[in-house]
């Protein structure tokens, strides 16, 4: 019996190539993991790793060549739209671009209130449950007449993740939904997530590049590197003593905001890649 | 780069082939008018039928139209049915007259269209203004009126240009010049108007991109800049307005044939309709779609080498 | 999203809510004025059987070319005795149906198949686009005439046909818009939610492209009417179907004999098109707003420069800057309001500030590749003592690239795409020292080695669309080491990159400025990049400079409270999620 409540097992999800034959490039190449209620699993990795992708064939927008996804022990690995409607109730999502995200055309309480229509909730109720939703992410009422070019960029991701809240899901796939904003910007939005957490009860699937924003939300962390999830593990232990070289990498490779221990990082980072490049001559003499 | 401009040309056949064929489906159900008109006062029930008969048009369309198509590979393109000219020797010469016309316009356009386009992108102001104010004036003249306005002032009253006619370059280069100078000039006025206006946009935004900047920061020329490398990625969507201006310069010499009295293409393909000569009206319009294809063929060539993304296509 | 950004291009939108297009359309002269007249026009057409009762092909020999004035005649009457003014009118309805018929047949054709044919998979776009270039290949006016035998010269059908060649450049429009709206990021948000294919292309899809359909429509209705009218011109169609063409062509072969005969038809017409025209523009400018301007491509910012300070021996100096730009009411706005920097030769200054702070317009003025309409309102920048902001153009040039040096920040986008890097680079070496093409394919060479790439060649006969970001910055940094630079002035050059070649970006960095004593001026967000590289720090917020000091100084010890702020933003290291999982509550907001 599968207690968690979201499971993605041997993943795999490949694009059609360029060329008029040419076989299709495998951009996830089978990975497997499992995020609690209430939970907040952090991937990470650079670009072309296939993080989003990941988030992207969990909601739908990916079509994976292999393996499972299960919700609630539901199989939604080749969902068809009605039953993506269904399952809008539980599973929704937070994009990275603030600017793109919102249908410029349309106004902050139709753009809310859109995912309760579609559920068959009344305007009158759809009405009253975006009032408390601005209200919950920290924006003004009068919002609702107003549309997204009017407001900053901080400003118009809380409208996105009022939007993913709308119909109380209980897993809300974030990608990279802080790495468009500024750095104080940035900090507030990711207080305002937890806080939503801690209050809802919602679980979070949160695919950033920035090693130290996903530490600072996740409870447990995976790290992908070109297709693979090369390490999985509590926050605390993946973020600060990961135990795969890659990791490793990515970890010191992130510059630390004080010069000195910089200068240490630096240091530790050299030693770490000569160490590295030798194991890796050595195994290739080897073989 | 070879292969990519064979497979447009086979692909620019396949659809010669698939043009030619429903013009000449489309026109199979006009046999009987035809041969109506060919027989004119001597049209009864049997001559009908003879005549029908031994031009072929009661055999199925398929069949007429492969035979047809086979023609073209021996260079037979058919035989008009009220002249008995070859319809290749005929088309040929009039295509002559249309092409020097419409080159000679096409390329007065480009030259025009190009300085003013950039030089009203990169200066702005009064150039800018005079250069919107030329494009606005192109479209919202229509070619006919200016054309009949031109012949009335300077043919008829100035009397310094002819009127009408045409001389062949080979026979007399100034006369030809005059002989085409107002319809050229009617062509142009249409032409540069589209051409001016997508230049200066193109360039403009080129401008702003942000490799402009960066290679004024390694000190290079503002005209190196301009010339060199935003006019050249600022030509792609310039190109394929040339090649529609093209042909539609080519379309539009119809009516400037008509107004100058020019023996044309224009003015052949016109005639033949009138009269329903289908072989001449299947030699024009293989002749058209290849010349379409040609020019776009050469536009798609012209914008893969100048711009290298679009040859991996 | 930059300052330039802002001023330039007012909005990365373009759809502007319903109620003030239509109040866009009103306040402009120009469509107030030509859609009154094709309502004017429009109605004679409607009204023509109550205005005048003469039938237009009815012949009154006895009217045979009668002047304007004739009783009975107001226009006069043409060479078959016809009477002018009502065949002007009744042409009118003939024009109308003709350009509604070819624009409407245009329109649904078009945009239904661009809606497909943008919206879904590859094959079906495929397909689409090409039956439509087959359409468009077409030769327009002369397959009309051909086709006349089939027609029969009925001017509807040839109006129909005319339609469906007119149909490829409005599904080329919808197609493209489509596939542009397709892949934002809302209508991903909105399958998500379970939104049929259907309610998105209504909902998202259909109220981004009306603006474009609408300006196409203006022009092709234009288009259709004048084709006809040419097609009439010829005498192709109809003798009794009365239009401007044939009045036209009538007209012209009476030139000699009542040449205000021409004159009429060739009015109404040259109005009915000039109007579509010019309504098309005004749509235009209504739907989708200001169009970036054309503007002298270098001119040197407007400028006013305050006393130099008495003698610094720092490398780069700058003074009280202050930049603006001119906003639509006539003012100015100021994007940076005083700023005051020094940097000594060697030495390593970040420049740090969120957005809009004004750090990027800053190192731009020093660079002075600000954007033409920037306003330089007072300050001063010195190089080695010489004052910057008073250089003409040509001199400028001559310290850029040779003692100023530029890093961008997007690699890609700052690579002219249709030139190899090898040559992109040669021609930036050539422009600032004289070199054979020879030497300079050298040097180029060796840098391209000394920034890391492996295989220095191969680079060289690239496209920058065949290389990777990373690849793409480091040859940036190598056309902007070349000439061995005083001051090196680099733009965010990391924050497009990921983590792992960003430390390697920034170790390149680190050598080469040793190896060279460049002083390198930063700009940048990122703290963890300045204390990287940096020896000095200047934080800036609002176009000003709040804090500057040692690196290690204002790190450990910031005295601003913005520079406090922006330091306590940044997360934690040590700071790790150490509660438990939620547990779920039941509906929690009421």
């Amino acid at each position: 019996m599968s207690e968690h409540f979201l499971e993605v097992s041997d993943l795999r999800v490949s694009y059609p190539s360029r060329g008029f034959r040419r076989p299709p490039v495998e951009v996830l190449h089978g990975v497997s993991l499992t995020i609690a209620e209430g939970e907040t699993l952090g991937v990470v990795g650079e670009s072309g790793s296939g993080k989003t992708t990941i988030g992207r064939a969990i909601l739908g927008l990916a079509k994976p060549s292999g393996g499972r996804i299960t919700l609630r022990g539901e199989d939604i690995t080749h969902a068809g739209t009605a039953e993506r409607r269904r399952i809008s109730r539980d599973l929704q999502v937070v994009f990275q671009d603030p600017y793109t995200s919102l249908n410029p055309s349309m106004t902050i309480g139709d753009i809310l209130s859109e995912p309760l229509i579609i559920q068959g909730t009344s305007s009158k109720d759809a009405s009253k449950r975006v009032r408390s939703l601005l209200d919950k992410v920290g924006l003004p009422s009068d919002a609702i007449e107003r549309r997204p070019r009017e407001f900053s960029g901080g400003q118009r991701q809380r409208v996105a993740i009022a939007r993913a809240l709308a119909p109380s899901p209980k897993l809300i796939v974030c990608d990279e939904p802080v790495s468009a904003l500024d750095l104080t910007t940035q900090a507030r939005v990711l207080e305002l997530l937890v806080d939503i957490q801690r209050e809802t009860g919602v679980a979070y699937l949160f695919v950033s590049h920035d090693l130290s924003v996903v530490r600072h939300i996740s409870h447990r962390v995976a790290v992908v590197y070109k297709g693979d999830i090369v390490e999985t593990g509590p926050a605390a232990d993946v973020t600060s003593q990961p135990e795969h070289p890659y990791t490793q990498r990515l970890l010191l490779a992130a510059p630390v905001a004080d010069p000195l221990e910089q200068q240490q990082r630096r240091a530790e980072r050299r030693r770490l890649i000569d160490l590295q490049r030798e194991q890796d001559e050595q195994a290739g003499a080897v073989a | 780069m070879i292969l990519y401009a064979l497979r447009r040309l086979v692909a620019g056949l396949v659809l010669a082939v698939l043009v030619t064929f429903i013009t000449f489906l489309l026109l199979s159900t006009s046999f009987e008018s035809v041969v109506r008109s060919i027989l004119g006062l001597a049209a009864t029930p049997e001559s009908i039928a003879s005549l029908t008969h031994s031009l072929g048009y009661d055999r199925p369309v398929l069949v007429q139209y492969f035979e047809w198509l086979g023609g073209l590979f021996t260079g037979d393109f058919g035989t008009s049915l009220f002249t008995s000219q070859p319809v290749a020797v005929a088309v040929t010469a009039r295509l002559t007259v249309t092409l020097s016309l419409v080159a000679t316009a096409l390329t007065i356009t480009v030259i025009i269209s190009v300085l003013l386009g950039v030089a009203a992108a990169t200066r702005g102001g009064a150039i800018d203004r005079i250069s919107q104010g030329i494009s606005l004036l192109g479209y919202i003249v229509p070619g006919l009126l200016l054309a009949i306005v031109l012949v009335v002032v300077f043919a008829v009253n100035l009397r310094i240009l002819p009127a009408t006619g045409f001389v062949p370059f080979a026979e007399n280069p100034a006369k030809w010049a005059a002989s085409i100078t107002i319809p050229v000039i009617v062509l142009v006025i249409g032409g540069i108007a589209s051409m001016t206006a997508q230049i200066r946009g193109s360039m403009i935004d080129e401008l702003r991109k942000d490799y402009v900047r960066t290679l004024r920061t390694r000190g290079i020329p503002t005209n190196a800049i301009v010339l060199r490398h935003a006019l050249r990625n600022a030509s792609g969507p310039a190109l394929t307005v040339l090649s529609l201006e093209f042909i539609s310069m080519f379309g539009g010499s119809l009516i400037i044939e008509n107004v100058f009295a020019l023996p044309g293409f224009g003015s052949y393909s016109f005639n033949a309709a009138l009269q329903g000569d289908i072989p001449v009206i299947m030699g024009i319009t293989v002749f058209s779609v290849m010349l379409v294809v040609t020019v776009n063929l050469a536009t798609d060539i012209a914008n893969g080498w100048l711009n290298p993304k679009a040859r991996m296509h | 999203m930059s300052i330039e950004q802002l001023v330039v291009e007012p909005s990365q939108v373009t759809v502007a809510p319903r109620r003030s297009v239509f109040g866009k359309l009103l306040r402009d002269p120009q469509a107030v004025i030509t859609m009154a007249i094709l309502f004017i026009i429009v109605m004679l057409g409607i009204f023509t059987p109550w205005l005048t009762s003469i039938d237009p092909n009815e012949a009154q020999l006895s009217a045979y070319n009668a002047p304007p004035g004739t009783p009975g005649h107001i226009l006069g009457a043409d060479q078959s005795g016809r009477d002018i003014a009502s065949r002007l009118l009744h042409s009118i309805s003939t024009s109308v149906i003709a350009g509604l018929i070819g624009a409407s047949v245009a329109l649904v054709i078009g945009t239904v198949f661009g809606l497909i044919g943008g919206y879904f998979g590859t094959k079906i776009r495929a397909g689409t686009e090409w039956l439509f270039n087959l359409i468009m290949t077409f030769p327009g006016l002369l397959l009309l005439i051909l086709l006349m035998p089939v027609t029969k010269g009925d001017y509807r059908a040839t109006m129909l046909i005319f339609g469906v060649l007119l149909s490829p450049g409005i599904f080329r429009i919808v197609r493209n818009l489509v596939v542009g709206v397709k892949n934002e990021l809302f209508v991903d948000a909105a399958r998500v939610s379970g939104l049929s294919n259907l309610r998105i292309l209504a909902r998202h899809v259909l109220f981004v492209i009306r603006g474009p359909i609408i300006i196409a429509t203006a022009f092709m209705i234009g288009s259709a009417i004048g084709i006809q009218s040419g097609l009439a011109f010829l005498g192709v169609g109809s003798n009794t179907v009365p239009s401007f063409g044939a009045m036209i062509a009538e007209g012209f072969g009476n030139l000699y004999v009542q040449p205000v005969q021409f004159v009429w038809p060739s009015l109404m017409l040259g109005l009915m098109t000039a109007s579509l025209v010019l309504l098309g523009n005004s749509l235009r400018d209504a739907f989708e707003g200001v169009r970036p301007k054309a503007s002298r491509a270098t001119r040197r910012p407007v400028t006013v420069i305050t006393e130099s300070a008495a003698a610094d021996d720092a490398l780069l100096v700058v003074q009280d800057l202050a930049i603006g730009y001119p906003t639509p009411s006539g003012g100015v706005r100021e994007v940076v309001t005083g700023v005051s920097l020094r940097l000594e030769a060697g030495k390593t200054l970040g420049l740090v500030g969120e957005s809009g702070s004004g750090k990027t317009q800053t190192a731009f003025a020093v660079l002075g590749v600000l954007p033409p309409d920037a306003r330089i309102l007072r300050g001063s920048i010195t190089l080695n003592g010489r004052e910057l902001l008073d250089l003409p153009e040509a001199k400028m040039r001559q310290l850029r690239g040779r003692e100023i040096a530029y890093i961008p920040q997007e690699p890609m986008s700052n690579l002219d795409p249709s030139y190899t890097v090898g040559a992109q680079l040669v021609e930036g070496i050539r422009a600032s020292s004289k070199m054979t093409a020879k030497d300079a394919k050298a040097r180029v060479l060796e840098l391209l080695a000394r920034v890391g790439i492996t295989d220095p060649r191969r680079t060289f006969d690239s496209y920058p669309h065949q290389i990777s970001g990373g690849m793409a910055q480091r040859v940036l940094i190598a056309g902007a080491v070349a000439s061995r630079p005083t001051l090196l002035i680099a733009d965010e050059p990391t924050t497009a990159l990921d983590v792992t070649v960003q430390a390697d970006i920034l170790d390149l960095l680190r050598d080469l400025q040793q190896e060279m004593g460049m002083a390198v001026l930063i700009v940048t967000h990122n703290f963890g990049v300045v204390a990287d590289l940096c020896d000095h720090i200047a934080v800036m917020t609002d176009g000003t400079v709040v804090e500057e000091g040692t690196a290690l100084d204002i790190f450990r010890n910031p005295q601003h409270e913005y520079t406090q702020m922006l330091l306590g933003s940044i997360l934690e290291d040590t700071v790790v999620r150490t509660d438990a999982p939620s547990r779920p509550t039941t509906e929690a907001v009421s």
